[in-house]
């Protein structure tokens, strides 16, 4: 159906008369329940192939549904996934060129311990699955010409958005000379090692390798060691915060800072391994900033600070308190639940702080 | 208005209200722990079967020529509007499937087919009936103030009309609650702001305006020489629709079984105080599976007001636990077939027409 995915105005203009015979539903209401690929409300994906990258990592391939709009190299996707019947939205850098083999897009992702989702994609996501997506965000993209002298450090599942750009570049033709410094924690972990290792091999990237098990966690100056004419490099890095941080000092030192792109990596908090108490919470409408213990609901200490804030029953039966979280967790003081994330919608009145939160009321 | 002299809630003691609340809060807390993937996949099984019984009526008023397909139409329609209202949009909008997280199937973004919008609905139905049920004077859902059907309601000669009218009044339910719910009496005495007031009439407004466009003007439109014929089947899927969510409603919390409270009963009223409340308020109905989907689960009224954002389709399997504890108690639980509650509230309103 991809005359559906890429909608011209006489479409659009059709779907926007045939809503006049649905309302309230859209159309697409109608249509995605045939093909989830068709609404263009909730853009879906179809997996098309899940490849096992390491023993605890995989490439997925995406078809993308009608109304994605394409995506650069280094960019990350939002993809949604029930498990158990539960929506998770996580960030995944896309590692694939834009616009791929049919269309397709893939992300790679690591299985790490706890992580609900991370794991679900990893074991249990099989071919034919629907993942619901974001449109490709992020400013973690190569310019266009791309430079000649290229320098990438990366560290554990960090090489995803840079995979994405070496493929890119290489399909392209204009992968001449790039340098990877890439952090691992042993040889049999690094994603797309044969990848990686077979454009070493034809010399169109120098691949320096780092395995923590064997050589320790290392400084941003070993790093920048391995490549003399870092100075001199347009340079991508991505991985853990306290690698970017440092290297930030070497750039800001060597006054080339200006080369240097980052992107941080977010560990995802599995909810209900939070068992902060209490934090700072901000009502961002209301410009109300408050600190609660972890006894307070939202609500009443939202309301002690002189925000108005929506309310009802104030015992969670009629939902008119809600609001959605800009980043946070909170608990259900019914059930003693820890969930959250941006994007949640909370029930101020029975939910207190789990750390600091941020809620858009 | 006294509380009727033998209810229960005037023999409790606060431990065994104490007691009632943590033992109705376990059962709740079990199920809301227990959801998962078959749950979801119930809600979306319920969805998908609306919109498709939707579509296939509109396409087989749309292409059929014989009467009988005409009715066939009609019938699918009615069933598609009443899960839409019932089964899907009262569970949704109260919440019980936000644990999912889909942004699709949320209480805060579903919008359903009936000319109430849904912020005013939920304000008026999740919020004030759902924390006053059956409080006289709080609970506008109680008779909805046209009707009488308690002693203690002043008598006025109109209600002389109210078997007749309250007939009218189920024909047109759907508007009827529609501009209820908006509650414009209250700008007068100052509980709602005009503007607030005005922008909900707004909001009414532009609703009604595509439903009515829609099954009166548009889809008629499109049918071409059929045009009259589809006007009667949508005018008659709406009608019956506003029917049976009348009935359903209404054998809900008006059998003579159902007690009523005054307003005092809020004052101090605990957590245990207010589950009683709910149970000796509403009532139940008998009926099979298909009944109760169609009713939305609203047959197990009880169920739903002790826990109205627990997933709709689990109240079947945890009535015999809440029986139970009415039994611990000695607390009533109403529950009857819909024809003996149906007599039992028509005779309310013939009895209390009269002075
Ligand atoms: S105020 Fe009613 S649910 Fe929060």
């Amino acid at each position: 159906m991809r005359r559906i995915a890429h909608r011209g105005w006489p479409q659009r203009r059709l779907l926007d008369v045939a809503s006049l015979l649905t309302t309230p539903l859209a159309p697409d209401d109608f249509l995605g329940l045939v093909n989830p690929l068709w609404s263009n409300r909730q853009l879906a994906g179809r997996v098309v192939d899940v490849r096992q990258e390491t023993s605890d990592s995989a490439t997925i391939v995406i078809r993308p549904g009608a109304g994605w709009r394409g995506h650069r190299a280094g960019q990350h996707v939002t993809l949604g996934i029930a498990v158990d019947g539960v929506r998770h939205q996580r960030s995944y850098s896309l590692t694939s060129p834009p616009r791929g083999v049919d269309g397709h897009i893939s992300i790679a992702v690591k299985a790490v311990r706890d992580g609900l989702v991370s794991t679900h994609l990893v074991r249990r996501t099989a071919p034919g699955s629907i993942v619901f997506l974001g449109q490709a965000a992020g400013g973690f993209v190569l310019p266009e010409p791309p430079p000649e002298r290229l320098l990438f450090v990366t560290a554990g599942s960090g090489v995803t958005p840079v995979m994405g750009m070496l493929r890119t570049l290489a399909r392209s033709g204009a992968l001449h000379d790039a340098v990877l410094v890439h952090v691992d924690r042993q040889p049999s972990s690094v994603m797309f090692a044969g990848e990686l290792r077979r454009h070493a091999g034809r010399r169109t990237l120098r691949l320096h390798e780092h395995h923590t098990a064997q050589d320790g966690r290392p400084s941003a100056a070993e790093i920048l060691q391995r490549v003399p004419d870092w100075t001199e490099r347009e340079t991508w890095a991505c991985g853990p915060s306290a690698l970017l941080d440092d290297l930030q000092t070497r750039f800001d030192e060597a006054g080339v800072a200006a080369r240097l792109r980052v992107e941080r990596f977010h560990p995802a908090v599995a909810p209900g391994a939070h068992d902060a108490e209490g934090g700072t919470v901000t009502f961002t409408r209301s410009g109300v900033t408050v600190d609660v213990d972890g006894t307070t609901t939202l609500l009443a200490a939202g309301e002690a600070a002189g925000a108005l804030l929506p309310s009802g029953c104030r015992a969670g039966i009629c939902r008119t308190c809600v609001g959605s979280l800009r980043a946070g967790l909170v608990r259900d003081v019914r059930t003693g639940q820890v969930s959250g994330g941006a994007g949640d919608v909370i029930q101020t009145c029975v939910s207190v702080a789990a750390g600091a939160v941020a809620i858009d009321l | 208005m006294p509380t009727h002299p033998a209810s229960p809630l005037e023999r409790l003691t606060d431990d065994d209200l104490d007691a009632i609340a943590r033992e109705l809060d376990a059962i709740g807390d079990a199920v809301r722990a227990d959801l998962g993937e078959p749950d979801a996949a119930y809600i979306r099984r319920v969805i998908a079967l609306q919109r498709a019984l939707e579509a296939s009526a509109r396409i087989l008023l749309f292409v059929t020529r014989s009467r009988s397909a005409a009715v066939g139409g009609a019938a699918l329609l009615t069933t598609a509007k009443i899960l839409d209202n019932l089964a899907i949009g009262h569970n949704v909008m109260h919440g019980q499937w936000d644990w999912m997280r889909d942004p699709q199937i949320h209480s805060t973004t579903w919008e359903w087919d009936a000319p109430s919008t849904a912020a005013s609905w939920k304000h008026s139905h999740n919020y004030q009936h759902h924390t006053y049920t059956n409080i006289v004077g709080k609970d506008r859902d109680l008779g909805y103030s046209a009707i009488r059907v308690h002693p203690d309601q002043p008598w006025h000669p109109v209600y002389l009309l109210q078997p007749l009218y309250g007939i009218a009044l189920a024909l047109i339910f759907e508007w009827a609650i529609a501009i209820y719910d908006m509650e414009l009496d209250a700008v007068r005495d100052g509980r709602k702001t005009a503007s607030q007031a005005k922008s909900e009439l707004r909001a009414f407004a532009r609703k009604a305006a595509r439903q009515l466009a829609k099954d009166y003007v548009l889809f008629p439109a499109v049918s071409g020489r059929r045009a009259r014929r589809t006007l009667l089947a949508n005018l008659s899927a709406n009608v019956l629709r506003s029917a049976w969510t009348h009935t359903i409603v209404f054998m809900g919390h008006l059998p003579e079984e159902a007690e009523t409270f005054p307003e005092q009963q809020l004052e101090g009223e605990s957590r245990g105080g207010w589950y009683v409340r709910q149970l000796l308020g509403s009532c139940n109905l008998d009926g099979r599976r298909p009944f109760h989907l169609m009713t939305g689960h609203l047959s197990f009224q009880i169920e739903h007001h002790l826990f109205p954002d627990v997933a709709c389709h689990r109240y079947p399997e945890i009535a015999p636990r809440v029986r139970a504890v009415c039994e611990r108690y000695d607390l009533p639980y109403a529950s009857g077939p819909l024809g003996r509650q149906y007599r039992s509230v028509a005779k309310k309103i013939l009895r209390y027409a009269l002075p």
